[in-house]
């Protein structure tokens, strides 16, 4: 096999052999290298197909803008990835890393029979073809393209890796470590700013850093040997941070930056294990200096995309960084300078190149110096085709007409192994656009450059469009200088030479004999649009340049277009007989480059998923065999299965112990507010739509909570227990909810009332003991209290000892039977619950959980805010008018409940419902009717709550229906997938409408 | 990500705070004697400017207070922070 590494760099390790896997075979590269600089160097350039056509495509750039050479690394099912830039990915020992899309393999692939039929393919292929019969597409259309579409493979299984999140706070943040940014760091570290640097390679320096050209000069150093000084110079700064591997990859408002710093994705795998993955860094800074350079532009002529055509920067890359030539007999395209650097860094390594270029002339000393050491140029010529499958093998130019727009003359063939295309440059503004900064559109050389409008963030460098280097390095002196207000002399006196010159002949869509219908001169590499698809668009009525790139999925690819959105634009600016800066561009999205999910989720997983809450008793529950309910965060005793019980089974039973004997409820989620203050009671009056200011104290009362929209917001019971000290309860969901609402109104609306606000549900635990048996283990437990119902009937509040620590007890019942609620300082909550536990062994105490708490609340017809509510029920809706003050002249949504709408006869109002059939259960969320027969069915309203009540012996339901207030009853049907159920209409309350329970 | 400055609290990051719309809407103190539309308009109309905003914000995971905040909606720059009861400033109009 051909080495194509000709020589030794300083930044390969020749002394470190690494071996790696592709597409299942073993080869060798150097530390140092990434996975595309060792393909290369063993002499592989076809590494995928593309995504439409499954043409052979070869590696083309050297960095972040890769639109072909990604691919699926290491095969687990947890760890592999797909998707990922060979250009990016720095070689480890033991890496295996395979080609995507193609089957059977990269060299033979069936789906290249596409390419074969491609004119059949043209732009919005899919949005036409797939339109009819409307039957075929769930069954034939939509099977086939989940099939064909997609690159990589997603992992399957949970990812094992650690991630890790950090907040940084910076005066200055300076992204990318280029000669710009080098520059500004010093600067801005130098004068006491705390500054940090990032920059996504290993090594800092950009471009320069292997430079090597002696025409381009700084102090009569090498540029690059004058910037290894610089580097080792900030290192130094005590100021400076540097972070490289690390690529920013959103920029927000308010100089909010996230950035991914990679820490060991280019380690082998034994010495990855228990390391942080990848850290997100979420960083602040007062000031933001934007120096992420430009990438190359491609240039668009037919068969543009043959493995083996590169971007003519990248070849000089690969030589002078990586040691690697691309090929040996190499043939280099331009319209600008900058190839020709790369052919005289080939040249002196002894590779024999040509140039084609598409200026009738140029003479910079650059120029000058090729010509002296004989390399041939073609001035005024242009690539018109290449040729070769699997790699280019040859390619034809033609002369250029004077105004550019034909060619002209005789085709002639050139023989080569290798191409390097080189069409000016594009500013990276993708940071200056995410941060609200708008661009403008340079003509002479045409490129969007960043307006800027900021006093935050400033663009230097080329990604300001200040390409060569005299003009990079003075322009950032006198730009940091202004934006940091400081006066550092530190670059005065340097001396630049540089040789380039920055003309270019631009042409986006290069001239041919062949008619357009006929090239395939691909815009868009990775997602496969090519010049004819655009003008298709156009001529199809497209305009904006969003509905273009849609139509064509130009720059909609995993690389986002940063090679070919220019050339959209310029496509589409030439067709319509625009100017280029007229049209705008489309919307520069974060992240810049693919992120992870595990470096956005970080840490927040498994069990740090969500915050959990749990009550003192949890651990009671825990060893009590409880199944688990999640209610807001907190985890509730959903049911207590006993001896392998199903959840029916053991709800019947505890539902059935609660009313026969005794059952207890872990009730310490509820929201408890704490409410003090001398206009405590005018606040409640207020705020609930029953009236407070008769409440005794030593009294409870249950209040309903409407928005101001009219509408039931929460409910609950409030004790007062003084003069001017009260205890709200909330329901367990919607307790934080009403706190900030009732801080609302008290701090915006009545700041004149004296109240005050706290929230307690964490500082009490709440055991309730219900039952007609409750009163006696009350007695057991509290011994000294007189429980009868003249001393503390139902709705009262008491205060006792236990064992001398102070419980709140509240006689209230959410389940209809007699009922104690005991509160006691949290910390005591799990003896007390053991406690009563013990006392309650001879009443068969019997635990139960929120399942059995709704049901027994259902058989009496007590709603559930959230449940038989949904932000649209009035209390009239639930015919809970009993609970609206009439006499009262104001409170939150008093207004709103006679609004004509909420007056309405037909809102869907609560009612009960039974099933024909008692054993019957409905399913919560079931549609009701009146007739099946009827099209389309008229909708009634729903199932809102539906259980077997052990105690009444049959199926019991609450249900919002239209009217059905008037409806009791009315025979009702549910339709289900496979039958009809029979129900009627009944009242809400199913089980002791008398209220006897309460004080049996 | 907003930095807003309490004014009890100082600078801190938008994630600790909840917008409450738009300020200055104050509750009609005797609703009963509204018509269905003017109270609609109480209770449902907002400005929603592109521009300079008067809105409410609670640093709902700090100190638990509201105040108010004038924003340039077509930028998001917060170019004042007033405490609740106090006077919007005059130079936003």
């Amino acid at each position: 096999m051909a080495n194509y590494r000709i020589h030794k760099t300083e930044y390969i390790d020749e002394t470190k052999r690494v071996s790696f896997k592709y597409d299942g075979k073993t080869y060798f590269g150097y530390e140092g290298d990434t996975l595309a600089s060792a393909l290369l160097a063993n002499g592989i350039h076809l590494v995928g197909r593309s995504f439409k056509y499954h043409r052979p495509r070869g590696i083309v750039s050297c960095g972040a803008e890769e639109p072909n050479a990604i691919c699926q690394i290491g095969s687990k099912k947890d760890l592999t990835e797909p998707n990922v830039r060979a250009t990016e990915l720095e070689l480890y020992e033991g890496l295996e890393a395979s080609s995507q899309n193609c089957w059977p393999n990269v060299k033979f692939d069936i789906g290249g029979i596409n390419n074969l039929i491609s004119p059949l393919i043209p732009a919005g292929f899919y949005y036409k073809t797939f339109m009819w019969p409307k039957s075929f597409w769930k069954k034939v259309y939509e099977p086939l393209i989940r099939l064909s579409a997609g690159l990589g493979k997603s992992p399957t299984e949970p990812d094992p890796d650690i991630y890790d999140h950090k907040y940084v706070h910076y005066d200055v943040l300076v992204i990318g470590g280029g000669v710009s940014g080098i520059i500004a760091a010093k600067m801005a570290a130098k004068n006491n700013f705390k500054t940090l640097l990032v920059d996504d390679k290993k090594i800092l320096g950009g471009s320069t850093i292997y430079q090597n050209n002696e025409s381009i000069k700084i102090d009569d150093k090498l540029s690059s040997e004058w910037l290894k000084n610089e580097i080792q110079e900030i290192k130094k700064l005590s100021n400076l941070t540097i972070k490289t591997r690390t690529s920013i990859a959103a920029y927000h408002g308010y100089n909010f930056l996230l950035a991914k710093e990679n820490l060991t994705d280019h380690l082998p795998e034994e010495k990855k294990k228990n390391k942080i993955r990848q850290r997100l860094w979420k960083i602040r800074a007062k000031k933001v200096v934007i120096a992420t350079g430009s990438i190359e532009r491609p240039l668009v002529f037919n068969n543009n995309d043959r493995p083996g055509i590169l971007l003519s920067n990248s070849i000089n890359k690969y030589l002078d960084y990586y040691g690697v030539t691309c090929g040996e007999n190499i043939i280099l395209f331009t319209n600008n300078d900058s190839a020709y650097e790369t052919s005289i860094s080939l040249h002196k390594k002894g590779i024999k190149n040509i140039i084609v270029d598409l200026r009738k002339s140029a003479s910079s000393e650059l120029i000058k110096q090729a010509e002296s050491l004989g390399i041939k140029i073609y001035f005024n010529h242009v690539v018109t085709n290449t040729f070769g499958y699997r790699k280019i093998n040859s390619l034809e130019i033609m002369k250029l007409s004077e105004d550019g727009n034909t060619t002209i003359g005789d085709k002639i063939k050139l023989s080569c192994d290798c191409l390097g295309m080189s069409g000016g440059w594009t500013p990276m503004v993708h940071m200056h656009t995410q941060s609200g900064g708008k661009l403008d559109f340079r003509d002479e050389d045409q490129v969007f450059l960043p307006k800027e409008n900021s006093e935050d963030q400033i663009s230097i460098g080329s990604c300001n469009g200040d390409f060569d280097l005299e003009n990079i390095i003075d322009k950032t002196v006198n730009k940091i200088n202004k934006f940091l207000y400081i006066d550092n002399q530190d670059y005065q006196d340097t001396n630049i030479i540089c040789s380039k010159e920055n003309d270019k002949r631009n042409i986006w869509l290069l001239p041919n004999k062949i008619p357009l219908g006929k090239t395939k001169c691909f815009v868009d590499f990775q997602n496969d649009s090519t010049a004819k698809d655009i003008k298709l668009a156009l001529k199809e009525g497209f305009r904006s340049i969003e509905h273009v790139k849609r139509y064509t999925t130009t720059g909609m690819a995993t690389d986002q277009g940063k090679l070919s959105n220019m050339h959209a634009l310029g496509i589409i600016a030439d067709t319509a007989g625009v100017k280029m800066g007229t049209l705008g561009t489309t919307t520069f999205r974060p992240p810049f480059t693919p992120l992870t999910f595990g470096t956005l989720v970080g840490r927040n997983v498994g069990k740090f998923f969500e915050v959990v809450r749990k009550t003192s008793m949890h651990e009671w529950h825990v060893k009590n065999n409880a199944e688990f309910e999640n209610v807001g965060q907190w985890k509730r005793p959903w049911y207590y299965p006993k001896n392998r019980e199903n959840m029916h089974d053991a709800v019947q039973r505890e539902s059935k112990a609660a009313r026969d004997s005794a059952g207890i409820l872990d009730a310490s989620t509820l929201g408890k507010i704490d409410i003090q203050g001398s206009d405590a009671s005018e606040f409640l009056n207020r705020v609930y739509t029953n009236a407070w200011s008769k409440l005794a104290i030593g009294k409870c009362r249950y209040g309903l909570m409407l928005n101001e929209d009219g509408m039931v917001y929460d409910d609950g019971v409030t004790t007062r227990i003084s003069e001017n000290h009260y205890l709200m309860t909330t329901t367990t969901g919607g307790a934080a909810n009403v706190l900030s609402k009732l801080e609302d109104y008290l701090q915006t609306e009545w700041p004149e009332l004296d109240v005050y606000l706290t929230s307690v549900t964490d500082h009490y635990s709440t055991a309730s003991i219900c039952g007609p048996n409750s009163k006696k283990i009350l007695n057991k437990l509290f011994p000294n209290l007189d429980l009868s119902d003249e001393n503390f009937p139902h709705m009262s509040f008491k205060e006792d000892k236990l064992e001398n620590i102070n419980c709140r007890i509240m006689r209230i019942s959410f389940t209809g039977e007699q009922s104690y609620e005991i509160n006691i300082e949290a910390k005591y909550g799990h003896s007390l619950w053991k406690m009563c536990i013990e006392a309650g062994k001879e009443f068969n105490l019997t635990p139960y959980g929120t399942e059995t708490m709704h049901l027994l609340r259902a058989e009496k017809g007590f709603i559930i805010v959230g449940q038989d509510t949904d932000g649209t029920m009035t209390p009239s809706d639930l015919q809970m008018d009993w609970i609206v003050s009439k006499k009262k002249f104001d409170f939150i949504g008093k207004r709103s409940l006679y609004r004509s709408d909420t007056v309405r006869e037909d809102r869907k109002q609560l009612v009960g419902l039974l099933t024909d059939d008692p054993k019957e259960i409905l399913e919560e969320g079931a549609q009701i009717v009146l007739d099946v027969k009827s099209k389309p069915i008229d909708m009634l309203g729903h199932v809102t709550s539906s259980y077997f009540s052990p105690n009444l012996n049959k199926s019991i339901a609450l249900a919002v229906v239209r009217s059905g207030k008037t409806m009791k009853g009315q025979k009702l049907i549910i339709p289900m997938e496979n039958k009809n159920i029979n129900v009627t209409v009944s009242d809400t309350i199913f089980l002791d409408k008398e209220n006897k329970r309460l004080n049996a | 990500m907003f930095l807003i400055n309490c004014p009890f609290c100082g600078e801190r990051d938008q994630s600790e705070f909840s917008s409450g719309g738009e300020a200055h809407i104050v509750r009609p103190k005797q609703p009963t004697e509204l018509s269905d539309d003017e109270w609609a308009e109480y209770l449902f109309m907002r400005k929603n400017i592109k521009g300079i905003q008067f809105e409410r914000w609670n640093h709902v995971h700090g100190c638990r207070k509201w105040f108010n905040v004038v924003r340039d909606t077509s930028n998001d720059k917060i170019l004042s922070v007033y405490k609740m009861g106090e006077k919007p400033p005059v130079n936003y109009k």
